[in-house]
């Protein structure tokens, strides 16, 4: 039993411009759950991508051995020859096909191209079984919940022979039981033999399941824990995940806090479609002028949501609780009233939500202030043209000339270019979503200093983001959120990394 | 020599299918022993085309949104039967039953419109669906019969030409004032235009160029009213398509409604999250091409003198093609009036001309489907080598 199955030499794996792995190695032991931990861009989902052949042989440096034989994958088909299968974080069903189909999906059951729907149906019972699903093989894939849909995905791993699993967050979507019925799964197919791998960012289900933790950080190997023999705690895997200094550089700021901006109380929303699950659950806050307010969590812990279903409703259903902005009540219920009432949401994915990529920067820059450049319905074009290049020099956009697309410009600058439309509607509250990711470290200190100027103007900031540096560099006060409450509320003197991870992880239980 | 080149290069894309249309005439003039050109010719140019640039002003909103609505034709000819029964069966005035004609093709454009933006169903589907509900509505409400003759006034619209002032023989005097006080206005606002220009230091084209560019604007606008007034003058249609263009460019071009249109197209979810009201926006959008194609169809109707139960059918291939021909991008947020009109005059000018020269039926159809699919090929060639 302490074979060892699979090892990874020395991987260093470039993206242009960033070095996503840098001489990672890791070693799973045959027939153990293998946890790998660390925070969101850590580097964790980019190598199983490598050891599962998304990124072929000879995108990357290093050595893959598995069963001791040096591997060269040059796609998914031939690592999950060798018995290697991954199942990603979203979910990969067809949801108009039925299980059955799903499972056998380009491993059909066929003698000349004819399927063997007996046999097909017959071997998906089986497998079902395994999983502890008793549901038809005929069902379709669409109809079932997040969580039997992810035993399906297993199901159909295991009918691939499967001899180390890759799981990628697979309780991300799930509820408690779900959550457990698929632990104790993973549990029991390890009694049987079966390796495998686990993403998580859940510490309680780490420790529950984990044998070995291996940790990564910026790209790189920090250690291999041995959960029983070296009687691990969560907080030693804490400081394993965050233990950085914090070398990044946030620029100098006097705080200058003044009255409160804008209060949330007894936040609720439901998901869009599923209109059972509650995606925030009671969450009250508030936000000072000249404050900068982190909001810290993991992925999928509902911060996103709650920024959007405040801002104009532009997420969920369901939405009840109150709103108050200078002490008096508001009513958000579009997008535009928001903006009017002088709330800004600088969205985390600027390239699907934040810009348009086919219209230059001056377009861009007015699009949420039309009205502001226009007398009688009609568009200024030489005012929009004022005002865009004002932005382009105030904000540092590097580029020649503001007719520039946007869609050719570099992160960092579109970033930019998206602040730029939101300050021009002359906000109050602007609610940050991610504003530094993918951008490199220069254009973040730049990002920083618009930050502070704004909340030096008297403006109050709310900032989401996943790397916790960012918080504790930048905020005057974090919440903490997860499973779509608000966990915890830091102020900047007593935070730390660990503080703050701790919250981040505690669940409901 | 090398800015000119520049200036080529850089506009070959804008002017690229302007060029091609003076191209095609000229092939035309040359293979048609000069009759294309003859002022009579030019004439029924206008008017056979002037329905279908109707449509493609409202098909160019609909693409830019990245929908399509293939009902146009339909609801064209629904609207002619509808304008044939109030002006023909009950007698009432021109002017009141063609207010009455656009207030329906507004109606059914809110249908339409309404299921659009609201229930979310595809525009094809509910296009495709309206196709085939206007036709069937249109052969009910003429009972499969044609209904005819129209009012004389009700005519004019589509025969009609401008009154002259007394004085002119052979020439038509207003026409050709009309030529030179429109070039006059477009010299003084493109200068205008420079002023303020340089007054925010924007890069100016160089002299020489812009006094050439003016010049040959204003002599094609003198040239061509010069040749119409040679016949009967301007017709009625084209005073009325000359102000939908300038109305619809200004729009477009201008306006906070235009703006929103074209972030609408370019980038649904980033225009909501930036305050557009994305599903109003694409209602009215719909809303205008009922109106513009009720407008169609009383035109067809007026120049046929007659509603009939076939009025319509195809409008709506030709209108989506000349939007695409004139450079419109099928996932929206792209395209302009002017274009579409160039690419719609493409269509009619290869229409118009093929017949001269004697081609049949079967070889138009041909030429027109590889000219359309040769020009959004040179359109994707020319922005993908733009783009690297």
């Amino acid at each position: 039993m302490t074979d060892i199955l699979l090892e990874m030499r020395g991987i260093t794996k470039t993206f242009p411009g960033v070095k996503a792995l840098e001489n990672v190695n890791l070693k799973v032991k045959e027939g153990e759950v293998h946890a790998l931990m660390g925070e969101n861009g850590a580097g964790k989902s980019t190598l199983m991508k490598v050891l599962s052949g998304v990124y072929p042989f000879g995108s990357y440096e290093g050595d893959i051995l598995f069963k001791g034989k040096a591997c060269e994958f040059k796609d998914i088909g031939s690592s999950e020859r060798l018995g290697i299968v991954i199942i990603h974080q979203e979910l990969a069903l067809i949801p108009q096909l039925s299980v059955a189909e799903n499972i056998f999906l380009g491993n059909e059951r066929a003698r000349r191209g004819i399927i063997d729907w007996n046999e097909t149906v017959l071997k998906t019972r089986e497998l079902l079984g395994t999983v502890g699903l008793s549901e038809s093989p005929n069902t379709l894939a669409g109809t079932m919940g997040v969580g039997k849909q992810q035993l399906v995905e297993i199901a159909k791993a295991l009918s691939k022979e499967v001899k180390l699993l890759i799981l990628d967050e697979p309780t991300a979507a799930l509820n408690e039981e779900d959550s457990e019925n698929l632990l104790n799964l993973i549990l029991a197919f390890k009694k049987q033999g079966l390796t495998s791998i686990i993403i998580s960012h859940k510490l309680n289900e780490i420790m529950k399941v984990a044998d070995s933790i291996t940790i990564l950080r910026d790209g790189q190997t920090i250690e291999t824990l041995r959960v029983r023999e070296d009687r691990i705690t969560e907080d030693r895997i804490i400081k394993g995940m965050v233990g950085r200094d914090l070398t990044h550089r946030y620029p100098e700021r006097e705080p200058n806090i003044g009255d409160i901006l804008f209060e949330v109380k007894d936040w609720n929303v439901y998901h869009p479609q599923q209109s059972e699950r509650k995606v925030i659950d009671d969450v009250s806050f508030q936000v000072n002028r000249g404050e900068i307010v982190g909001i810290a969590g993991l992925m999928g812990a509902g911060r996103t949501e709650l920024a959007m279903s405040i801002f104009g409703q532009s997420y969920g259903k369901k939405i009840s609780g109150r709103l108050f902005k200078d002490g008096k009540e508001i009513r958000l219920p579009d997008i535009s009233t928001a903006i009017d009432a002088g709330i800004a949401y600088v969205t985390e994915d600027r390239k699907e939500y934040g810009l348009i990529l086919m219209d230059d920067i001056k377009r861009n820059t007015t699009l949420a202030n039309l009205w502001g450049i226009s007398k009688w319905f009609v568009v200024d074009d030489y005012r929009e043209m004022t005002e865009a290049e004002g932005f382009r020099k105030k904000l540092n956009i590097k580029t020649p000339s503001v007719h520039q697309k946007t869609g050719n410009l570099s992160g960092g600058n579109q970033q930019k270019v998206v602040l730029s439309k939101w300050i021009f509607t002359g906000p109050d509250l602007l609610i940050l979503d991610e504003p530094t990711r993918g951008i490199d470290v220069g254009a973040k200190y730049e990002i920083y200093t618009i930050i502070n100027q704004l909340a030096e103007q008297g403006k109050g900031i709310l900032m989401i983001s996943s790397e916790l540096p960012e918080l504790l560099g930048m905020c005057d006060r974090i919440y903490v959120m997860n499973e779509g409450r608000f966990t915890g509320e830091v102020p900047r003197a007593g935070a730390s990394q660990e503080t703050l991870m701790k919250y981040m992880t505690r669940s409901r239980r | 020599m090398e800015t000119a080149l520049k200036l080529i290069r850089s506009n070959i894309r804008q002017y690229g299918m302007f060029i091609a249309l003076i191209l095609i005439m000229l092939l035309f003039q040359f293979l048609s022993d000069g009759i294309l050109l003859k002022p009579l010719n030019i004439t029924n140019l206008i008017l056979q085309n002037s329905y279908i640039l109707i449509l493609a002003i409202g098909m160019l909103l609909v693409i830019i949104t990245g929908h399509i609505d293939l009902s146009v034709g339909s609801v064209a000819a629904f609207v002619g039967a509808v304008s044939a029964i109030m002006m023909v069966k009950h007698g009432m005035s021109f002017p009141v039953a063609m207010v009455l004609s656009l207030a329906f093709g507004a109606i059914v454009g809110a249908w339409q419109g309404f299921w659009v933006a609201y229930v979310r169903v595809p525009s094809f589907i509910v296009t495709l669906a309206g196709m085939l509900l206007f036709r069937g509505l249109t052969m009910l409400v003429l009972d499969g019969k044609s209904v005819a003759p129209f009012p004389q006034g009700f005519r004019s619209i589509s025969t009609g030409f401008l009154p002259d002032i007394p004085g002119g023989r052979d020439i038509h005097l207003l026409t050709v004032s009309i030529g030179i006080v429109l070039s006059m206005l477009y010299v003084f606002m493109e200068w205008r235009g420079r002023l303020v220009q340089n007054r925010y230091k924007l890069e100016l084209l160089p002299i020489p160029f812009f006094l050439i560019k003016l010049a040959a604007v204003a002599a094609i606008t003198n040239l061509f009213t010069y040749v119409l007034a040679s016949y009967k003058g301007l017709p009625n249609i084209l005073v009325m398509l000359f102000i939908l263009i300038a109305l619809y460019t200004f729009v477009m071009r201008k306006t906070v409604m235009g703006r929103h249109i074209y972030a609408l197209g370019g980038n649904e979810k980033a225009a909501r999250l930036s305050g557009v009201k994305t599903k109003k926006t694409t209602f009215w959008v719909f809303v205008n091409m009922g109106v513009l194609a009720a407008l169609a169809g009383l035109v067809f109707a007026a120049r046929l003198n007659a509603a009939t139960p076939k009025a319509g059918v195809n409008f709506e291939l030709d209108a989506i093609a000349a939007v695409f021909i004139g450079g419109a991008s099928a996932t929206g947020g792209v395209g302009t009036v002017i274009g579409a009109m160039v690419g719609g005059l493409v269509m009619g000018v290869m229409n118009n001309g093929m017949s001269l020269v004697g081609l049949g039926i079967d070889y138009q159809q041909g030429i027109k489907g590889l000219v359309l699919l040769l020009a959004v090929a040179f359109d994707l060639y020319n922005k993908n080598k733009s783009a690297s």
